[in-house]
């Protein structure tokens, strides 16, 4: 249940972010899990009317408004054509069409969740995310960060280059991802994502060279894995190990 | 609060409450159309549009439809009865619950993707949930529906 | 009287599509009275408490609160939910409002207030001291165990079905033909294995949800999405403690039931509310409040033990089911009966068969009425049984299903002894090997590219109402012009009856199906029905339509001989008009309902009810085709044929969507849906978020054929269709696993995981030998 007794449409990323220092406040996303659970909040900040909504393109970068959905993602030419349609690939699982029109990029990336394929996706790409206060930081170092008061206003994803391959194992087609796993190749460095472990997705770097089969297995290592209801970490270790081994196969498959 | 809308091509003005949500205020408005089926975002009875775009207005606070054009099936009844006869042919329509949310769904397909696959119809519609149909005359009502322009 | 078309065999659409697809106010909460009084409950986070101290003048001083009720406040009478025939085989095990919870999120309290805020607040606002008591969590231990569920005096069973609460039983039996021991002895393959069924929820579109309302005459009047009103008009009385003349029950559209609301889950609340207050009031139960306190399947866990010669003709079965009824008894003595007497009579071969079983009470929800009530955790067991004994034989399980099953004329013991007076089971599987190419795909195709596709197959039973218990019926009223109205106390629930049953009164009277109104379910207007469980309506009540259809012609003929100044054996009717045998002389029925309404003595109008003593069975095939990852186990569910014998198709289309809508359930409970709680009860899967329905992306390609058969029992030859759909994919998605991977999975859901664990530690098991 969400109750709250305010509702604020922000002028500007300024009074949002003045607002959004109390704690009683809350800045609305897409509302897809603000609203489930108990939520009693004094505001609701909505930064609908900032613009923040398009996805621009230049010659180094894509950068995304953090109230774009889920479906811009999907669907968007650019971004898809550029990275091989892993964007369309992370988005089309979930849930469905009414909620991916809904769902925000802020709000999937600023929750940094366990089960969040948008983040899996991001985390193997050269992504950063521009914080209202906080100024540019690696997402890399984001999905560390502690939650605070500050704003995520876009994702930046540099065009460095890289070939990239996403895939996910789920109950249903459209449930919660049972494991994420995203595989990008710069020259000669592997850039591994998998998340859902169910904790949120972590990134692991590794040389190129050695063959698939090995190089997944080592790169499955790297991550740490846990029981929830819809799998256990052994299964989900395993799962990742074969997962990661047919994207770098794939990606590899490309090159050739 | 005060908000103003364009519901089903009319201005409607409402005072609601900040965190009314868009679906309450839409039943409130006469629009019964609109029916809750969970609270999770996961079932798409309650599909309306908001711009033009098919979203949950059950995860939309009815704030945020200040300034936005809405639309529900009681804005849509003759195409509703287009598409409604076609799943009743198949018999598709069953307890019908659903039906609204499937028909408003299909009909933002139809605006949205020219001469989809099955499969693109299956992922579109996805979320559409039916527990009474198995889906598969549902299926072959709206690949009938969406050739009969084709055919005719 | 065949001059105008026949509707029975013909796919005509129900006559409230319209309204369903344009999204009209026609469910429950749309024509609920806009100042109902919001009703909620309070739930008990425990499994197993007593409420010592109860204090509620918080909650009733918060602005807008009309009442506030606990134990208090109701009738000491215990009364059953189950909605049955009287007296019920369903302990009467519960009190509205109770000082002992049972289960994560028995009631404890119920709070009326005007708006939904006011609500949530005086229910946050309730002081509740509980004493936690140890719950009895695990079904497997509940049979003589210390703690009791039930432990009060006040606990009665009506009927002789083996319960014993100072046991936690609330049924068990024994029922042996034949040497079983002796035969199993000597059988040269036997398979003994167990087999889990979960607790899974109809989870239809519409929740759970009542409003209650005062007529002029201070009755109450009682709106509710339910299978069943007459039993609710007694349940509502019962559990009110007040005369049954009054209530009345009025059921609107359904947003779907499955037999989930054949129990009465909302509709006490809000009866107690304005009987109490005097105001209108309502009950939306939320998603929430549908997963985890509602009706669900039974959990259930069957032993089968199958014994075949060398050939592999079947010479005894053993089958024993445990069943978990939870909190309450609702429908857990006669779920647990057609475990057995569903899946056993599916073979004729055995010499000697043993039926026995357990029901037992534990601190999870109460179990009630879903599609297959039994039957289906039977089926699953004993046909992947079945499936385990052609691996053993090494022999095609469609042969050996050939080699034994039942076939039309047989008699059938483990089914009352009934004959199986219409049965194309036979001619379902030929048709079924046909379709899905059997014979190229048994059992396995490696594609080369690390998945395997591979093939599984089971057959299914149910009934056609309760034989000997059931009753239907129907009121017909010729009216001005000469059209019909044509009441029934069955519920259409989705499925359409309202319009099947005016097909077939519509053939019986020869005139268009748009000259018959039907009139849906009022029970102080309605004839009598038990209502619309136990895949009775196309069967029974079908048959009291054509009863009453061939009363009111005779009534007709009566008439219009009548004001043809003739009598009505020198008369005959063709539907349109009464006409003389010998010479012109003829009355139109348009002028017959028009005359009857000036000096007239005699009401053209006629009530029939029908009951039968057997409950012939539809049978069908289902098979399965998977496509199966080999390293990650996921597969897919890429074909499902299904061939049905529902005797004759009133409406092919809607029987259709029956089978394919049925198997959708069925393919969800074997893929996807659990049912997990957490060490203190609690069910994880309490939303759509965790409990998976199939999407349309899951369920692969059904393909449904009819092979008919004509039932003499029912009217044009019906049998019923509702829930016998349901019972083939979990044994034939569990066989098409076995053949991809090699491993039986015998518990639902078939995950990959535990595919892979099986496979994992078979593998373990080869490598130490």
């Amino acid at each position: 249940m969400f109750r709250v007794k305010e509702y604020v449409r922000a002028e500007s990323l300024e009074t949002a972010y003045q607002l959004n220092q109390k704690r009683s406040n809350v800045l609305l996303g897409g509302m897809m899990w603000l609203k489930m659970g108990r939520n009693y909040k004094a505001a609701a900040i909505d930064l609908s009317g900032l613009g923040l909504d398009t996805i621009q393109e230049d010659e180094e970068a894509f950068s995304i408004g953090c109230m774009c959905s889920l479906r811009q993602l999907e669907v968007h030419p650019g971004l898809n054509q550029y990275f091989d349609g892993v964007f369309r690939e992370c988005t089309r699982s979930i849930v469905g069409v009414q909620f991916r029109n809904g769902a925000t990029v802020g709000g999937s990336v600023f929750g940094r969740y366990g089960f969040s394929d948008v983040l899996t996706c991001l985390l193997m790409l050269d992504t950063s995310v521009e914080l209202y206060k906080g100024g540019i930081v690696p997402l890399t170092e984001f999905v560390e960060m502690p939650y605070d008061r500050d704003i995520l206003v876009r994702v930046i994803v540099k065009k460095d280059g890289r070939k990239a391959a996403y895939t996910s194992q789920r109950r249903s087609k459209t449930d919660f991802p049972l494991i994420a796993c995203g595989v990008a190749k710069k020259e000669d460095q592997w850039y591994v994502t998998v998340g859902a472990r169910p904790a949120k997705a972590a990134l692991a770097v590794l040389p190129a060279g050695a063959p698939a089969d090995r190089l997944a297995l080592e790169a499955a290592e790297r991550f740490s894995y846990g029981d929830n209801m819809r799998g256990s970490g052994e299964y989900r270790k395993h799962l990742a190990g074969v997962c990661i081994r047919r994207l770098m196969e794939q990606l590899n498959g490309e090159e050739a | 609060m005060k908000i103003q809308m364009t519901l089903n091509g009319k201005l409607t003005t409402a005072v609601i409450e900040p965190d009314m949500l868009l679906l309450d205020l839409l039943r409130e408005k006469g629009c019964y159309s609109v029916k809750r089926g969970c609270e999770t975002s996961n079932c798409g009875l309650c599909t309306v549009w908001m711009n033009g775009k098919p979203v949950l207005s059950c995860s939309v606070l009815a704030a945020r439809a200040d300034g936005a054009e809405i639309t529900t099936l009681e804005g849509l009844q003759e195409e509703a009865a287009e598409v409604g006869a076609f799943l009743a042919a198949e018999g598709a329509d069953q307890c019908g619950f659903c039906s609204p949310g499937l028909i408003m769904n299909v009909l933002a397909m139809e605006r949205e993707l020219s001469d989809p696959s099955y499969e693109e119809i299956l992922e579109y519609l996805s979320e559409n949930l039916c527990r009474c149909t198995g889906y598969m005359s549902q299926m072959r009502a709206i690949e009938a529906y969406l050739n009969r322009k084709k055919e005719g | 009287m065949n001059k105008h078309r026949t509707y029975v065999g013909s796919s005509v659409p129900k006559k409230d599509s319209m309204a369903l697809v344009t999204g009209k106010p026609v469910y429950t909460d749309d024509i609920a009275p806009k100042d109902c009084l919001v009703v909620k409950l309070l739930r008990s986070p425990h499994a197993h408490a007593l409420i010592e101290d109860i204090d509620i003048s918080r909650a009733m001083a918060v602005p807008g609160i009309e009442t506030v009720l606990t134990w208090k406040d109701v009738s000491p009478k215990r009364f059953t939910m189950a909605g049955q025939t009287y007296p019920e085989p369903s302990p009467y095990d519960r009190l509205l409002l109770d000082r002992r919870m049972r289960f994560v999120g028995d009631v404890a309290a119920i709070v009326a207030g005007e708006t939904e805020e006011a609500v949530d607040r005086a229910l946050r606002a309730i002081k509740i001291k509980y004493q936690v008591l140890e719950p009895v969590l695990d079904f497997r231990t509940a049979k003589d165990n210390e703690i009791l569920v039930h432990p009060e005096d006040s606990w009665r069973s009506l009927c002789p079905v083996g319960a014993d609460n100072k046991r936690n039983l609330c049924a068990s039996a024994d029922d042996v033909h034949g040497d079983v021991e002796g035969i199993l002895a000597s059988c040269a393959h036997v398979v003994e294995q167990t087999y889990h069924v979960k607790a899974n929820q109809q989870a239809m579109m519409e929740t759970f949800r009542t409003f209650a309302t005062l007529d002029p005459y201070g009755r109450l009047v009682v709106t509710s999405s339910t299978q069943v009103p007459f039993h609710v008009r007694r349940i509502v009385a019962h559990a009110l403690d007040i005369p049954k003349s009054q209530v009345r029950v009025i059921k609107p559209r359904i947003g779907g039931g499955f037999g989930a609301k054949q129990t009465v889950v909302s509709e006490v609340y809000p009866a107690l509310v304005t009987w109490k207050t005097g105001k209108a009031s309502k009950l939306v139960f939320s998603r929430y409040e549908s997963q985890i306190a509602s009706s669900p399947r039974h959990e259930m866990e069957v032993t089968v033990r199958l014994g075949a010669d060398e050939n592999g003709i079947f010479q005894a079965i053993d089958l024993y089911t445990l069943s978990n009824t939870g909190a309450f008894g609702e429908h857990g003595p006669t779920t647990v009966g057609l475990s057995g007497h569903k899946s056993i009579p599916l073979y004729s071969t055995p010499k000697a068969f043993r039926f026995h079983y357990d029901v037992v009470y534990t601190n999870t929800m109460s179990a009630g009425a879903y599609r297959g009530y039994g039957a289906t955790q039977g089926i699953f067991a004993l046909e992947s049984a079945v499936n385990e004994m052609a691996r053993k034989l090494d022999m095609d399980p469609v042969r050996l299903r050939e080699l034994n099953m039942v076939h039309e004329g047989d008699v059938m013991p483990a089914y009352y002894g009934e004959t199986a007076n219409s049965c194309a089971l036979d001619r379902c599987m030929a048709r079924a090997k046909e379709l899905m190419k059997w014979d190229e795909k048994f059992p396995c195709r490696d594609m080369g590219n690390g998945k395997v596709r591979s093939v599984g197959v089971a057959m299914s039973m149910q009934g056609s109402a309760i034989s000997g218990v059931d009753v239907a019926g129907v009121t017909l009223k010729l009216n001005d012009d000469g059209f019909y109205s044509m009441v029934i106390g069955a519920a259409d629930m989705g499925t359409g009856c309202d319009t099947t049953l005016a097909q077939i009164a519509a053939d019986c009277l020869g005139c268009d199906l748009d000259n018959i109104v039907t009139h849906g379910v009022d029970t102080d207007v309605a004839p009598y029905d038990s209502g619309s469980y136990a895949s009775s309506t196309a069967y029974l009540t079908g048959m009291a339509a054509v009863k009453a259809s061939q009363s009111m012609v005779a009534k007709i003929k009566e008439k219009g001989a009548e004001y043809l100044g003739l009598t009505a054996d020198e008369v005959e009717f063709d539907g349109e008009q009464v006409y003389s045998l010998e010479g012109d002389a003829s009355i139109s029925l348009k002028d017959i309902g028009n005359k009857v309404m000036c000096s007239n003595g005699k009401a053209l109008e006629v009530t029939e009810a029908h009951s039968s003593p057997v409950s012939p069975p539809p049978f069908m095939v289902g098979m399965a085709e998977i496509e199966m990852d080999k390293e990650t186990c996921a597969y897919e569910l890429i074909n499902y044929v299904a061939v049905v014998d529902c005797g004759t198709p009133i409406n092919p289309s809607l029987v259709r969507v029956q089978t394919e809508g049925g198997l959708g359930q069925g393919i969800g409970m074997a893929m996807f849906e659990d049912v997990t709680r957490s060490e203190r009860g609690r069910v994880y899967e309490n939303s759509f978020m965790q409990y998976k329905l199939p999407s349309r992306m899951d369920v692969g390609r059904i393909q449904v054929e009819f092979e008919q058969s004509y039932e003499p029992t029912g009217p044009f030859g019906v049998k019923s269709i509702g829930e016998v759909v349901i019972n083939t994919p979990s044994p034939a998605i569990a066989g098409a696993v076995a053949n991809a991977a090699g491993v039986q999975i015998r518990e639902l859901p078939i995950t990959p995981e535990k595919i892979f664990r099986e496979l994992h530690e078979q593998r373990n098991k080869q490598r130490q030998k």
